[in-house]
């Protein structure tokens, strides 16, 4: 009876991190809209987006490949995974143990490798430059990533999100290694996410373009995938920053349906905070020069690798 | 015995490489079958052995003393579970390298210049791996080293290639001659070279600490560690791609072997600081590998550069080890050194993996020059699905291998803030660091040499026109992708399987990986970590299968073809796509003022002038600048210096034999 319970409880956190995820697009959407003083697409606007090109056709160029036609698929079912891994609104979820924080990194890093390889099937110069731009800043976010890891792991004693959640409600205390590894997290979490002022997830055809150049071939069902995808990811680490450092209502294991409520309301209200700082935090700074991102990564890779060192210095940073 | 089925398969492998030159004198045709077949009988044989001395206990692991070699001493061979571990990864790799070459071996213009050397080459590989004492250890490393520069020899008709075989050999003799200076310092009492004599004796420290200098010179360099791996991207590439995975693949792992044998079997007391030493070569060798093969453009040197990267990981691992092993931490060294063998033999299937494809590309296609290549995919579906397997495995991405071998070393680096000595505290973060950017660059790596060879539209018309190959090639790399498949998605049985190696090395070893709760590995406890591939890999399928079905059924199935959108300009010149140098550049163009010294120039001729404008862009490999042309420049002026020894008279000469004499007469009184 637990382990059904268990599963169904895993199952309600997959169903609801893709429920969600449109939802929290067209709230940034909307909240942006707002901020610039201009009226703003619905908030559900996302889903109808997401069904309409569901049901349309999808054109494929004359020479796309397998590859093409199955990597959304790939994407969209690597992300999904990884959302599904990080604990939302209950910690200690049957299946949290099956991958641990650098796993949830490195299916992402799956995901980007398809996503990549995908820009270049066509072979189109805009796909070509969206890859390639893409795999430079991968190559500086995810060491910082993994360096935010180890920080948020020594202090922890754990690289498992559910104990690290844990560990956060018990031991609340300010640490310098953790604002760093918070100020480096922002930073990862707004690259892979094409956010301003990395990318622009507004704008097509502008040569700085990255994530929108890579996926500019896809069309119907195909570009849907990806797009909802892509909306798992911001989902996704908008509950990572908010499972690590504000671990703060979500249900133990062993909190009955009441603590799952509870968590469940407590999280919508985390990811709307989040979504809402991040569109303020874009809506005051400009996108910067594509050369100009790896100084602003490689500032994530920084602060991580000085927060892991001062750990190991003392544990009590 | 195993040992001695071993051993005579291993005579077995020179028995053929004895019979195929009469067989290639002959033009028989199917001297290429009769060789690989009898390798791959033979290896097999060894591949059992190997297997029967890993899991087998010790009912299968067993010493032998032959009298052969040396009259005095007789050749001692001995299957221990680190023998046998490193056994099942050479023969592995050999199995399916000689499946490969009976389909590519098919191809090869002068066989009599390849398969002699073949199974004379594994044969060698065994014998290093097989041998227990000094001698025998050191015969089978030229034996190896000589038959393996003949094979890079094999197409010596190409300027590039010979001068591969030069450095090579000058390479692989300057690292023998520092293995020979190691096992002389090792020497148990009464200059006994058997291993188990060495065991025995004591090691003054510096004595240890100096054998760790001349291991790390002789087997790093055949390893191909930095600064001493100019040789293996020249060698490895020019020798055909079947040898290629071997030399990649097997032969790097052999001097891993040799490194372990010595540092951590032989040596009485390693110091923490040996270590460091070690740990900063590794990093340094993962992340300078890794930034050359970015940059590549040759399909075959791109992988050797990569090799350097992941012997650099191999050895990030090894320094781990030995710091929590000079500690007296043995949990974690079990899990440090079991990560690094794993990784050795994660390496061996989908580096020979991906030289299969790249032979098969150089087959099928006739280059190997990506640049002149694209749109594979269409012409060879089934070498592209194989090859991006083990783009995949290689670029450390779940469910496959190669991320499980990674992630188990940055588990062991998470374990290590309890070391008592500052420099490593510092140290091992930083190599963390250096491993995690190591391996994003490898993804970058690979995303680019699958896309630029095998995606977009073909570069030239020799793309246009490739040819998928035979079936025997393909087999052999479903073995490989298969068993990279498996060892990505259940590791614990492999990690149980190195449990006896660890605690030979560290007198520790990891927990006893559950088959239950979803095929989990756990490196130190259930509540610091845990991961299943099985489950991941099943939730990948299961979600994909899911959407695809959704979408299907309930919404949209239509396709319909198009010319490209290209936002609305598709222009169809293929020299319109992205390049491999233009993929590369934002990398070099970060990492490249640091790394190479890179600098660009352009000139641009003035208004009017019909003159070319020029882009300049030069790299400087600072290791061959800065450790190479000087010790090149030095010979050379020696030798000029020298030159007049040659042009003497007779008295002059005699004058010198006498002066020789006395010299040596006087440092022989002050000695004794």
């Amino acid at each position: 009876m637990g382990l059904i319970l268990d599963i169904l409880v895993q199952g309600v956190q997959m169903v609801l991190v893709l429920a969600l995820a449109p939802g929290l697009v067209g709230f940034t959407r909307k909240v942006k809209a707002r901020l610039l003083r201009r009226q703003g697409p619905p908030v559900l606007q996302p889903y109808r987006d997401l069904l309409r090109l569901v049901r349309k056709e999808a054109v494929l160029a004359d020479n796309a490949s397998w590859l093409f036609r199955n990597a959304p698929y790939l994407i969209f079912a690597t992300t999904w995974v990884a959302a599904a891994l990080v604990p939302t609104f209950a910690a200690g979820l049957h299946f949290s143990w099956a991958a641990d924080l650098i796993a949830i990194t490195a299916l992402l890093g799956s995901a980007r490798f398809f996503l990549a390889l995908a820009g270049m099937d066509i072979g189109t110069a805009f796909g070509g430059i969206g890859s390639s731009r893409e795999m430079l800043f991968a190559t500086l976010a995810e060491p910082a990533m993994i360096m935010i890891v180890f920080t948020v792991a020594l202090v922890a004693g754990s690289t498992q999100l559910s104990t690290v959640a844990a560990f956060m409600v018990d031991h609340s205390t300010l640490r310098v290694s953790l604002g760093l590894a918070l100020i480096g997290l922002i930073i990862v979490a707004l690259t892979e996410n094409a956010r301003v002022p990395v990318d622009n997830p507004a704008t097509h055809l502008e040569l700085t373009m990255v994530h929108e150049a890579m996926v500019l071939e896809y069309s119907g069902r195909h570009l849907a995938v990806i797009e909802l995808a892509a909306a798992l990811k911001l989902l996704l680490y908008i509950s990572l920053i908010a499972c690590i450092f504000a671990p703060w209502g979500m249900a133990r294991p062993d909190d009955g349906v009441a603590g799952m409520a509870i968590g469940v309301v407590t999280w919508v209200g985390k990811l709307a905070i989040g979504g809402f700082l991040m569109v303020v935090f874009e809506t005051a700074i400009a996108k910067m020069r594509v050369f100009r991102v790896p100084e602003f990564v490689g500032g994530a890779l920084m602060l991580g690798l000085l927060g892991t060192l001062l750990l190991f210095v003392s544990r009590s940073f | 015995m195993p040992i001695a089925a071993a051993l005579l398969s291993v005579a077995g492998l020179a028995g053929v490489a004895v019979v195929a030159p009469i067989l290639t004198a002959r033009r028989l045709t199917s001297a290429t079958p009769v060789v690989y077949g009898a390798s791959l009988v033979f290896t097999s044989v060894l591949l059992v052995s190997g297997l029967l001395g890993l899991l087998g206990g010790s009912a299968f692991q067993g010493v032998l003393h032959l009298p052969v070699g040396l009259p005095w001493t007789g050749a001692h061979f001995a299957l221990d579970p680190l023998s046998a571990a490193f056994l099942v990864i050479v023969n592995f790799g050999a199995v399916v390298a000689s499946i490969y070459a009976i389909g590519y071996g098919a191809h090869e213009e002068e066989p009599g210049r390849v398969l002699p050397f073949y199974p004379a080459f594994l044969a060698g590989m065994n014998l290093v791996v097989l041998s227990a004492d000094a001698f025998g250890f050191l015969v089978a490393w030229e034996f190896m080293s000589l038959s393996s520069w003949a094979l890079v020899m094999a197409h010596h008709h190409e300027a590039e290639n010979r001068r591969a075989g030069f450095v090579y050999l000058l390479m692989a003799s300057f690292g023998t001659l520092m293995l020979l200076l190691a096992f002389g310092l090792l020497a148990g009492p009464d200059g006994d070279y058997a291993f188990s004599a060495i065991r025995t004796a004591e090691h003054v420290p510096w004595i240890a600490g100096l054998v760790l200098v001349l291991m790390l010179l002789g087997a790093g360099s055949k390893a191909g560690l930095v600064p001493l791996h100019v040789w293996l991207p020249l060698a490895h590439p020019a020798a055909p791609s079947h040898v290629s995975a071997l030399m990649s693949g097997v032969m790097t792992k052999v001097a891993i072997y040799g490194f372990i044998r010595v540092v951590f079997d032989l040596v009485s007391e390693p110091a923490w600081w040996w270590a460091v030493i070690v740990l900063i070569l590794g990093a340094g060798s993962a992340v300078l590998g890794v930034l050359h093969a970015v940059l590549q453009r040759d399909l075959k040197r791109l992988l050797a550069y990569s090799t350097v990267e992941n012997v650099g990981i191999v050895f990030i691992g090894l320094g781990l080890g030995l710091a929590f092993k000079t500690n007296d931490m043995a949990g974690a060294a079990a899990l440090a050194v079991t990560a690094s063998i794993f990784h050795a033999f994660n390496h061996s299937l989908f580096k020979s993996l991906l030289f299969f494809g790249a032979g098969n590309v150089l087959t099928g296609a006739g280059e190997r020059d990506i640049e002149k290549l694209g749109g594979l995919v269409h012409r060879m579906p089934e070498t592209a699905y194989l090859f991006l397997g083990g783009c995949l495995a290689i670029s450390a991405l779940p469910p496959l291998n190669g991320f499980v071998s990674e992630w188990l070393i940055l588990q062991a680096i998470l374990l290590s803030p309890d070391l008592p000595q500052w420099a490593l505290r510092f140290l091992v973060p930083a190599s963390g660091a250096m491993l995690a950017l190591a391996a994003a660059l490898a993804a970058a790596c690979f995303v680019r040499a699958f896309g630029i060879t095998f995606l977009s539209r073909p570069r030239s018309p020799t793309a246009e026109t490739a040819q998928e190959v035979g079936r025997w090639q393909i087999r052999a790399m479903y073995v490989l992708f298969g068993v990279c498949l498996v060892a990505g998605i259940f590791p614990g049985p492999f990690l149980d399987a190195l449990s006896p190696v660890s605690q030979l090395l560290v007198g520790g070893a990891m927990p006893k990986q559950p088959i239950v709760p979803h095929f989990s590995i756990i490196p130190i406890s259930e509540s610091r970590s845990s991961y299943s591939g099985f489950l991941v890999f099943f939730f990948i399928l299961m979600a994909s299968w899911a959407a695809i079905r959704v979408i299907h059924n309930f919404a949209s199935r239509a396709v319909r073809r198009a010319p490209p959108w290209d936002c609305g300009f598709p222009d169809a010149s293929p020299a319109t796509q992205y390049t491999a140098d233009s993929f590369a550049q934002p990398i070099r163009r970060v990492f490249g003022p640091l790394a190479f010294r890179a600098k660009i120039s352009q000139t641009l001729p003035p208004p009017g002038d019909m003159a070319p404008a020029r882009l300049n862009l030069t790299l400087r490999d600072l290791v061959w600048e800065f450790v190479y042309a000087p010790i090149e420049g030095a010979v050379l002026y020696a030798a000029e210096r020298l030159n007049i020894l040659q042009f003497l008279t007779i008295r002059s000469y005699l004058s010198l034999v006498f002066a020789a004499l006395v010299l040596l007469l006087v440092l022989v009184a002050t000695w004794a």
